[in-house]
């Protein structure tokens, strides 16, 4: 066993941080467009649109079945082909890996999101649709100003833990040798022949981060309790 | 466009021996990956309901590290860290198991053990899903502690969690394919392989793509399977007893982190 020498760490700091803050905008952006096309995904089948909510359900379906690093192999090999498509000269355009991850990570946290607020969405009480149409508010201003707002309050726990799981899971960006924390940490790692210190010191970064939002998370739930909601 | 696999590689198989060999290992690390999973899972799972403080505390300590470090940087930590830190005739020993295996192990405790810090929560919401007169009528009865978890909270309790557990199986499966990182050659990594000799991306991948389908399809059906024969009758199927659709979901994941729903 080798002499532990961590100050190697220290001065890698600046590159790890810089991973580090990969990681944090990959997650960031995967939040935001995987909301958005969760929500929109979950109000097609919420609405049974004919041919729309069974395209969804197979995408979320597929989603979930296979594992995200072969999503992130799919994506790597098809946006490229996809995108040469839809700008008309069939040619594939080279969109490079940290734009695949971006995608990659927002379409399949989509399919995650879009569960959890279908779920919300059932869990509406009846009343609450009968008294939007008592009050003649239209189908839009429904969602907009009394459902969606309950679902979110209801599933925000359980999104916010989804999207902790997403941060943890932009480490396997590490496939596709992009430079998010781990990347930064295994790159480092090779080059001075630092395993473990690396190593060891991104999984205590890791759990820090985790943890410490996870707390944050568990603090939420208390706090915004619907006042008067069963639990 | 699948015959591309039963064209012969550079060693004599053909390409979908390859794909059969990366779901054998896909399938061996977790099936007894799952099993780790249960043993481990079960017992901190019960030691997070205890009263002994100690226990609690271990138990507790031990969710919280398998849960929030990501599963490929504990993959490393068990591959390339562990050797390390051991005494060096052990670590030597470990680094010189022959190529299969040498990996193969390390991500079937990686996984295992991962995976048990989320069983482990859905074991502690069972039993705390359970009415307190359980408890106390086991007392009353003069039954020991552990008689009383033997007896009577883990055989309710376990059948409780069948249906949120699907989750994990799911998640179990889909995580052996993080093995590729340290190069066990499961089946994306053989797909990748394959896709890398022939140039036919779209067949390799999708010819994975069905099979981890059919694994996952296999996998719902055999929990359905198995709530359906060990549910505790009178409580609706699929469902905990006194619960909508959304108290499934919160006692799936009482506890941040440990949420993903499966339908």
């Amino acid at each position: 066993m080798n002499s532990l020498d961590f100050s190697i760490v220290l001065q890698a700091w600046p590159y790890l941080w810089s991973g580090l803050l990969f990681s944090l905008s990959l997650t960031a952006a995967a939040f935001l467009v995987g909301m958005f096309l969760g929500t929109l995904f979950a109000l097609v089948q919420h609405f049974e649109l004919r041919v729309l909510s069974q395209l969804v359900r197979s995408y979320v379906a597929l989603m979930r079945s296979i594992p995200l690093i072969l999503v992130l192999f799919w994506f790597f090999f098809l946006v490229p082909i996809v995108l040469g498509h839809l700008s008309g000269n069939g040619r594939p355009v080279p969109v490079g890996a940290t734009y695949t991850a971006f995608i990659t990570f927002g379409l399949f946290e989509a399919a995650y999101y879009s569960e959890i607020i279908r779920v919300g969405l059932r869990a509406v009480n009846k009343g609450q649709f009968e008294a939007c149409q008592a009050l003649a508010l239209s189908t839009f201003d429904t969602y907009r100003h009394v459902i969606l707002p309950q679902v979110f309050r209801v599933a925000s726990p359980i999104i916010l833990s989804q999207t902790i799981i997403l941060f943890q899971d932009t480490s396997l960006v590490y496939v596709l040798s992009l430079t998010d924390l781990l990347g930064a940490a295994s790159k480092l790692a090779q080059l001075h022949g630092r395993l473990v210190e690396m190593y060891l010191a991104v999984a205590v970064v890791y759990l820090i981060i985790s943890c410490a939002a996870s707390q944050f998370v568990a603090s939420l739930r208390k706090k915004y309790a619907i006042a008067g909601a069963r639990r | 466009m699948f015959t591309v696999l039963l064209e012969k590689t550079v060693d004599g198989q053909r390409y979908i021996d390859w794909l059969v060999s990366g779901l054998g290992w896909t399938l061996a690390l977790a099936f007894f990956g799952w099993w780790i999973a249960f043993a481990v899972g079960v017992v901190v799972g019960i030691g997070r309901t205890v009263q002994n403080p100690f226990f609690r505390a271990l138990a507790r300590l031990y969710v919280e590290i398998f849960r929030n470090i990501p599963v490929l940087v504990q993959m490393f930590l068990w591959y390339f860290v562990l050797p390390e830190l051991l005494p060096t005739t052990m670590g030597d020993w470990i680094k010189q198991i022959p190529p299969p295996w040498g990996t193969f192990f390390p991500a079937l405790w990686c996984l295992g053990l991962y995976t048990a810090a989320r069983i482990a929560e859905q074991v502690r919401a069972g039993i705390e899903a359970l009415p307190r007169g359980q408890d106390e009528a086991a007392a009353a009865l003069g039954l020991s502690g552990y008689l009383t978890y033997r007896h009577i909270i883990l055989p309710q309790a376990l059948r409780l969690i069948v249906p949120s557990l699907t989750s994990e199986v799911m998640g179990i499966y889909k995580n052996t394919s993080v093995a590729l990182t340290i190069g066990l050659m499961e089946l994306t990594a053989q797909a990748r392989q394959i896709s890398d000799a022939t140039f036919q991306t779209f067949a390799a991948f999708g010819a994975a793509t069905l099979i981890y389908l059919a694994l996952a399809l296999i996998a719902y059906q055999a929990m359905m399977l198995i709530d359906k024969a060990v549910r505790i009758p009178g409580t609706a199927p699929g469902r905990e007893a006194d619960g909508s659709d959304f108290d499934a979901v919160k006692l799936e994941s009482p506890v941040p982190n440990g949420m993903e729903i499966v339908k």
